[in-house]
């Protein structure tokens, strides 16, 4: 399939237009990074408007168009705009590409023992599907009427009479998805035919196990969304009605639609992909902290069977989960049961994985490194948002909390404190492999210690504003009387929120300064058992200098009667 | 880096018994069957929630459409017999076959296209009714799963059938794989037809 890789390539070829996994792996983590700020800086915009409505924007605010922000002041439509695409750009264009294109990509062969993933050039294929999707999304904002604001999910009818940016939104989508399938193609078989000798499934490191089942998800979710898409476009495009009811009446005029669709219909297919997609940003995650738990206590993985069949069970259970977002369409009470008992039922899974994580704690040598506190802090901040979720996992709450901040605190602790922190951790952990330097500790312990306070400071008073009744997706908090007295918390959160964004540039910084200056690090700095240490750092192209052969579990550290307190695989 | 490298490109895994590709392409299919699965199942939600549904042969050309589908099930055929022959050593044999796969799939997008006109002709477009978007959004997304399979079995035909000189056993495989994709085509229009034709 792929060309000689040696020297004599061109720079182009070798850096940007390369079909090596870990160079597309780069690729994907970089942008991730970049889109993740991105969508970052749009939330705080957002947090202004929050904390001080109606008040102009000091220093930025001129710098926008008098159709967003006439007077540094933020119109709704923008307000409702910038939501959408926060949303939609930290999901589809951060966090996903990130965890399972960027360490996915990375690491996935490594630690199978592969030299490459099974189809180089679909890699890169999807690769540049996902960019084309992201300067799609970025152009959005500049199209007459502003990006898609009808909020990420796109509900219809709204989304299907809104304007030009919503077209061009589902434009990027279907270059999105094609991205995440051909790699969870690419993965799937990577991972069932490129095993090294010896490498069988039950040999395999918990983060491999955790890419699977998150490439069988990609695989099988994102189509109904597609499909959902394509008849969007035409609802857009070509006049059809699949999503617009008989009788729509908009702005007192009844809309000429040939009617007859359902709106809820969207909703379906919509959250058809989507649940699965909260276990695609996880479970990259817990793989992720998985290794950096069990490399920094020097123990073996307390039931790794166990936790190789809960993040199955939870793959499986996850498409069975979708219409618990949905308990105030007017489902009927049969239906509604259903969704509720099998959402109790996928908690489960998720209460094992952590307890598996937190007994690996037990008795173990820990090593406070910098990726371990983040892998630490992971823990507690999953549980919360998890935890937070089983009251909206119940119809009768939910009535109360559907729609309010409480469902916005829950699922953002589970993928900003949760998520991210675990996918920081990643980049501290693996950076010494990647570059052959370590990071700088003390930055790292004061971006750790300022992610933690302020992520905490923005979503907490979240839970307390949505049981107080404060809606989400409004561009005036202080519209209605019973939100107003939430204002403080308002401040409170947009001042966390932007200190947090502060606190990010030092590990802009780190990233950069430790590329050059940054501690040499040896071949296997924290002593891991894992195949990906065995290779030369950085890895060459190829990876291995001879074929790997495994002959232990992934996970050998302090066996009784060794000299070392680990044993790689391939020893 | 040489083919060496990646290993199963050729030969099958000894414990799955398939090769990287053939693998790859049944998943893709399994993409592609929650695709059209979730248009299926539109199509149903729409048509349960509907008042009155029209017949599909009181609108749409019921005869021309079973011309289509033999058409396009003997284009499955012939793309069997090009993998077999290929199976056989009979190159020339396999330009033959392919080559008329690749003409009854144009005949296929031929007949559909005068299906299209006529339906235009007669006022009757997506935005109608729904019994008319659903018909054009399915059959048009068929119809583009059609062209992609016209495009790779023109590749396959004349730039990719270099490779027959060099390793035949991976031709052979990419051969396959298309035409495990271009029977999951016909599958999705043997569904298609009676769904919006015959009920």
């Amino acid at each position: 399939m792929s060309e000689d890789h040696g020297e004599h390539l061109g720079f182009l070829r070798r850096t940007v237009f390369s079909v090596d996994h870990k160079v597309i792996g780069l690729q994907y983590g970089l942008t991730g990074l970049v889109f993740l700020f991105f969508g970052f800086c749009l939330m705080m915009l957002m947090r202004w408007q929050l904390a001080y409505p109606g008040e102009p924007l000091p220093w930025i605010g001129g710098l926008f168009s008098e159709t967003t922000m006439p007077g540094g002041m933020m119109l709704p439509e923008f307000y409702n705009s910038l939501g959408a695409m926060h949303g939609t750009i930290m999901v589809f264009l951060g966090v996903v590409p990130l965890a399972v294109g960027g360490f996915g990509n990375y690491l996935v062969p490594l630690q199978i023992g592969a030299p490459d993933m099974a189809f180089p050039k679909l890699n890169a294929a999807s690769y540049w599907c996902y960019f084309v999707g992201g300067v799609v999304m970025l152009t959005s904002f500049f199209v007459p009427g502003g990006a898609a604001n009808s909020g990420w999910t796109s509900y219809p009818p709204l989304s299907d009479i809104a304007t030009t940016g919503q077209t061009v939104w589902l434009f990027g989508m279907v270059a999105l998805i094609t991205s995440s399938l051909l790699g969870s193609v690419n993965f799937i078989v990577t991972i069932v035919q490129l095993r090294a000798k010896g490498l069988t499934f039950f040999r395999l490191p918990f983060f491999v196990w955790a890419q699977f089942v998150t490439s069988f998800l990609l695989l099988l979710a994102f189509p109904p969304l597609e499909a959902a898409g394509v008849l969007q476009l035409m609802d857009r495009l070509a006049g059809t009605s699949f999503f617009l009811p008989s009788g729509l009446v908009v702005s007192g005029m009844p809309l000429p639609v040939s009617g007859g669709g359902n709106p809820i219909l969207w909703q379906h297919l919509f959250w058809f992909l989507a649940h699965p997609e909260v276990y695609v940003l996880i479970l990259p995650a817990m793989g992720i902290v998985t290794e950096i738990i069990v490399t920094n206590t020097r123990k073996p993985l307390y039931g790794y069977k166990t936790i190789v069949g809960a993040s199955l069970f939870l793959g499986f259970m996850s498409f069975l989960v979708w219409a618990h977002h949905m308990f105030m369409t007017g489902m009927g009470t049969a239906i509604s049961n259903f969704f509720q008992v099998t959402t109790m039922i996928i908690s489960i899974p998720s209460v094992i994985i952590l307890t598996v994580l937190v007994l690996t704690l037990w008795g173990g040598s820990i090593r406070y490194t910098v990726p371990m506190h983040f892998a630490l802090a992971f823990l507690p901040m999953f549980a919360i948002g998890g935890l937070t979720g089983l009251p909206l996992g119940l119809a009768a709450s939910d009535i109360h909390l559907h729609d309010t901040y409480y469902v916005i605190g829950h699922f953002h602790y589970v993928v900003a404190p949760g998520t991210l922190l675990a996918l920081f951790a990643g980049v501290y952990h693996w950076y010494p492999k990647v570059t052959g330097r370590f990071m700088n500790e003390t930055l790292g312990k004061i971006h750790f210690w300022g992610s933690f306070l302020c992520l905490n400071g923005v979503f907490f008073p979240m839970f307390i504003q949505g049981i107080a009744g404060a809606s989400r997706r409004l561009h005036t908090p202080t519209m209605y009387a019973h939100a107003q007295g939430l204002q403080g918390t308002n401040v409170f959160m947009s001042y966390s929120a932007w200190i947090l964004g502060l606190v990010q540039l030092l590990f802009v910084i780190n990233f950069f300064w430790s590329l050059k200056k940054g501690r040499q690090a040896p071949e296997n700095p924290w002593q891991a058992t894992t195949l990906e240490w065995a290779t030369p750092t950085p890895p060459p192209h190829g990876n291995f200098l001879k074929e790997p052969e495994v002959n232990r579990g992934p996970y050998e550290y302090s066996v009784p009667g060794e000299k070392e307190d680990f044993i790689p695989q391939n020893v | 880096m040489s083919n060496s490298l990646i290993h199963h490109i050729e030969d099958p895994h000894p414990v799955t018994g398939v090769t990287n590709s053939k693998l790859g392409v049944w998943l893709f299919l399994a993409s592609e069957v929650m695709l059209f699965g979730a248009l299926f199942s539109t199509y149903i939600i729409l048509r349960v929630g509907s008042l009155n549904w029209p017949e599909g042969s009181s609108i749409l050309n019921v005869p021309l459409a079973t011309l289509n589908t033999m058409v396009l099930i003997s284009s499955s055929v012939t793309m069997v017999m090009a993998w077999a022959s290929l199976m056989m050593n009979r190159f020339d044999r396999y330009r033959l076959f392919m080559a008329s796969t690749i003409l009854l799939s144009f005949g296929f997008l031929i007949i559909k296209y005068f299906e299209y006109t006529a339906k235009f002709h007669h006022g009757l477009f997506p935005s109608k009714n729904t019994f008319l978007a659903i018909y054009f959004t399915l059959t048009g997304l068929h119809g583009l799963h059609v062209m992609g399979g016209i495009l790779v079995n023109t590749y396959l035909l004349f730039p990719g059938a270099a490779l027959w000189k060099s390793n035949p056993k991976q031709f052979a495989g990419r051969v396959e794989a298309a035409g495990l994709y271009w029977h999951f085509v016909d599958l999705v229009w043997i569904f298609l037809f009676p769904v919006l034709y015959l009920l």
